[in-house]
């Protein structure tokens, strides 16, 4: 049936089953490639965008659970301060390998340091643990958020 | 793609502002070219692709028109001055877009800002890897196969640029010189930016030996230049082989037998049809496919499919008759990869004789991108999207299945979500070109992480058994390492296979001491037929890391000697080996007395032409849980391209390691991988990575490669730490927390 969808800030129709994941309606009805599959199950947080401010796995989201909820993507995330702040740490610190998880962290992270603006080691292994990332960027993403949350130094070197 | 105008820049991908250029080609595909507007440009497009005329240039100034100049395979420059590097190595995670354009940057004298990369087409002629043989991205061999060939790219065109601007202006070309894209020439001040030289440049002949930089002089290698991918990586931009969008598209998904070799038997589709937006229903041998509108719908069609399989001669497999058939080889004598002295001799005057067995597990790779393969198959051409490691075996095994001749299969390859040696195959762009033979519309072929994981092509088991002689001073006087396993080189490349040796099976066997009397031989067992086994990240040194470092440590327990001491005592004609040890014990405070339950361990190898050691510290619980704390890394890798890659590359490859020692382990039950998803094939999360800290060594020796030495250490340098924690010796991988739990 169909849906109207409020995706960064703007309304969008499909017309889908009611239990078709978030996540494919972003990237395969819409056409927005920025939000990753990884597992599927919750399991990877590849996924994530935020549905009014709060990350959610939208591989298990479906599409009838959103209703009015303001989803925001990775392609949007920029516009707000804490996405600004992350996006310009991971540029400095260089945090993705091959990139493919990095979406979902920055999503995960960008939450976290809207929500807490000072997080402890504690508050970021709570906040991105369910962000697998399998090239091990974890040090620089730790990194990142702490740089993030300290007002981001700016870019440094060449 | 019901998208509307007005879009800001950022959102929903591709904006106007990144098309640089878009088009149809000659095959009725559309090539898109992305732009990176920060720091660099990536095409993500088919330079000199041969199903279809290559894209042209990117958009110029009206007045600059004409042909391109390409002194070779690598480097492009066009009349609007704009340098297109076409990059023979495939971008991963590993920073090759980055290490690469900064061989040919540095002689070419651009800078990266001012040059746009290109993937190159299947073409194992123009872009074959120099130590392989043919376009592979892997082994880590790219800055080791490339560091001569793309710098004399740079140089040659730098040099020709030179003798066109010297020509123009009739001075000797020996007193220009190049910077920052522009000939200059200083006595009379004229300058020529590239472009401008682009029509001269061509009509000069091709210099055939351009003098190289001494490494003294370089500016740009060295660096840590910025990466030219990260940008895209952080605004969802960067295009993968998964995020291809044409029109008509058409989303696929599989299930293949479960049981490892089955075939279909039938299958009952008539629920799958009824889901909203699935199209068809494609069988092959041994898989179905569900083709749907949306990814949604073909999971929902395929959940819904009765699917009835011929189980095959697997059907009762287990992974204990695998473990049992190596265990049972290890006792037979093997081919033999190298002899020193005479070992038999040795151990039998030996004062003490040790002797050890240890087995490391399948393990997938599970790459954080999903296998993929997106295939537009007409009558008489075939398009491939892909993020492949060998883009000219995509394209081989796709004119295999349809019966087109090469040249009429473009391989658009794109950024890969990881390779870590899985997409060193083809399988699944096999199966996907033939899904799309039975489907009259472009298809995207989509693995579930389920699929993933149990049609893997696993890194072999193994079972090693290692035995030392031991002199009155505890020194090793005899070294027998016999490696028990599959050889992947001899379904990889049967041609690296000879006379029953498979010498990445042996590669690291000896680690990198020096032993008077030594026997490395191997003995081949395959897994059932259907069971493949294949590269991962570290493969050979990887798996003899593990085997030689732990025994290594036992045997300087038993020698009664200090672990880093006993090594380096094996090392009197190995200084860089010395270095890299000595260095980690520095950082590492090696001997600083710690808390019980808490420990050091060291790791020491020589693999990909990089000497790397690792001290890993653990903190083990009295439950046996087992928590990482801290990783110590020390590195020489020759001369360094990029510092803050290798440190990168350490860092992730650590965690690679990690991942597999404390939670990797593929079974076998019933025939069937019994894994399926990150749950129960589980991967190091950030709350469980240690502190991690690199040290690397600065060196003018040849550069060696960096993407898969720091994944070979972390294993041993773990096991060896869990032992100084609680004097247990654990001999298997993964780690078995049940055995350190104190009774
Ligand atoms: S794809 Fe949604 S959490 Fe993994
Ligand atoms: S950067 Fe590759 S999976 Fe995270």
């Amino acid at each position: 049936m169909a849906y109207t969808l409020k995706i960064n800030g703007r309304s969008q129709t499909v017309d889908v089953d009611d239990d078709t994941p978030l996540l494919w309606v972003l990237r395969d009805v819409l056409g927005m490639m920025g939000t990753k599959f990884g597992c599927g199950m919750a399991l990877c947080g590849a996924c994530t965008v935020h549905l009014d401010g709060q990350p959610v796995r939208s591989c298990i989201t479906t599409v009838d659970s959103v209703g009015t909820g303001e989803i925001t993507t990775i392609e949007a995330i920029g516009r707000t301060p804490a996405g600004q702040r992350i996006q310009q740490a991971w540029i400095d610190l260089e945090v993705p390998q091959c990139g493919y998880c990095q979406s979902g962290q920055i999503m995960s992270a960008a939450a976290l340091l809207a929500a807490n603006p000072r997080p402890t080691d504690t508050d970021i292994d709570d906040a991105m643990s369910g962000n697998i990332c399998r090239c091990g960027t974890y040090v620089r993403i730790r990194e990142g958020i702490k740089r993030a949350a300290a007002g981001g130094s700016g870019r440094t070197g060449g | 793609m019901a998208q509307t105008a007005g879009n800001k820049a950022g959102e929903q991908v591709p904006t106007r502002r990144d098309i640089i250029r878009a088009g149809v080609g000659a095959g009725g595909a559309l090539f898109v070219v992305f732009g990176i507007p920060s720091i660099a440009k990536v095409v993500q497009a088919d330079a000199g692709a041969t199903a279809r005329p290559a894209p042209a240039p990117a958009p110029a100034p009206a007045a600059a028109a004409g042909p391109p100049f390409m002194p070779s395979g690598f480097v492009r420059i066009d009349p609007a001055g704009t340098v297109t590097l076409t990059m023979p190595q495939v971008e991963m995670g590993q920073g090759t877009y980055t290490s690469m354009p900064m061989l040919i940057a540095e002689e070419l004298e651009v800078e990266l800002s001012q040059v746009k990369l290109a993937a190159a087409p299947a073409d194992d002629k123009l872009y074959g890897n120099p130590l392989i043989g043919f376009q592979v991205t892997g082994g880590s061999t790219s800055v080791r196969g490339f560091f001569k060939p793309l710098r004399v790219a740079g140089a040659t065109a730098r040099e020709m640029l030179i003798a066109g601007a010297a020509k123009t202006w009739g001075v000797d070309p020996a007193s220009c010189r190049a910077e920052k894209g522009v000939v200059v020439h200083d006595a009379s001040g004229r300058r020529a930016p590239y472009g401008e030289l682009v029509a001269t440049a061509a009509a000069v002949a091709v210099p055939t030996d351009v003098k190289l930089k001494d490494p003294k002089s370089f500016k740009l290698i060295g660096t840590s230049a910025r990466r030219l991918d990260v940008a895209d990586k952080t605004t969802g931009r960067a295009q993968f082989g998964i995020d291809v969008r044409l029109p008509g598209l058409l989303i696929a998904t599989v299930a293949a037998s479960p049981v490892i070799g089955g075939k279909l038997r039938s299958v009952d589709d008539t629920a799958a049809k009824a889901v909203k937006g699935v199209r068809q229903i494609v069988r092959l041998e041994d898989a179905v496919a569900v083709v749907a509108d949306h990814m949604g719908a073909a999971r929902k069609g395929l959940a819904a499919l009765a699917i009835v399989w011929d189980e095959g001669a697997n059907a009762k497999v287990g992974t204990a008759d695998v473990v049992a058939t190596l265990q049972a080889a290890t006792t037979q004598s093997g081919v033999v990869a190298e002899r020193k002295g005479d070992v038999d001799a040795a151990m039998a005057a030996a004062a003490k004789t040790v002797e050890a067995v240890y087995e490391l597990p399948f393990l997938a790779h599970t790459t954080m991108e999903p296998m993929n393969c997106t295939v537009h198959l007409r009558k008489d051409a075939c398009d491939l999207w892909v993020g492949s490691q060998v883009v000219s075996r995509a394209r081989a095994t796709a004119a295999d299945v349809t019966g087109l001749p090469p040249e009429r299969i473009a391989v658009h390859n794109h950024l890969l979500g990881g390779g870590f040696g899985r997409r060193l195959e083809i399988d699944f762009v096999t199966q996907a070109v033939q899904i799309a033979k039975q489907v009259d519309a472009p298809v995207k072929v989509v693995w579930s992480r389920e699929e993933d994981i149990q049609h893997d092509i696993y890194r072999p088991y193994y079972v090693d058994r290692l035995k030392a002689g031991l002199d009155a001073g505890g020194r090793p006087s005899a070294f027998h390492h016999r490696v028990t396993g599959s050889s992947i080189m001899a379904r990889w490349v049967p041609a690296y296979f000879k006379d029953g040796l498979d010498a990445d099976a042996v590669d690291g066997a000896a680690g990198p001491y020096d032993f008077d009397n030594l026997l490395v031989d191997y003995v081949r067992r395959e897994p059932p037929a259907g069971l493949l086994t294949g590269w991962w990240r570290g493969v050979g040194v990887t798996h003899n890391a593990f085997m030689v470092e732990s025994f290594i440590d036992e045997l300087a327990q038993a020698a009664g000697r200090e672990p880093i001491d006993y090594r380096r005592a094996l090392l009197a004609r190995q200084p860089r080996a010395r270095a890299v040890l000595d260095l980690v014990a520095e950082k590492a405070g090696w001997g600083a007395p710690m808390p019980k339950g808490r420990g050091r361990g060291v790791a020491l190898l020589f693999g990909f032409g990089t000497y790397v050691a690792q001290v890993a510290e653990v903190d083990v619980s009295p439950k046996g849980e087992v928590r990482v704390s801290r990783v110590v890394c020390a590195v020489d890798c020759g001369i360094t391209i990029n510092p803050d890659t290798v440190r990168a590359q350490m860092e992730g490859g650590i965690v690679y390691g990690l991942t597999a020692a404390l939670y990797g382990e593929i079974t076998l039950k019933n025939g069937r991988v019994e894994q399926s998803n990150f749950d129960n094939y589980q991967a190091l999360r950030i709350n469980e990575v240690p502190a991690i800290e690199v040290h690397i060594v600065s060196s003018l020796e040849e550069p060696g490669g960096i993407g898969e030495p720091g994944t070979s250490g972390i294993a041993p340098a773990l096991v060896n730490a869990i032992y100084a924690a609680t004097g247990k010796r654990l001999r298997k991988l993964p780690i078995d927390g049940r055995q350190l739990a104190a009774t």
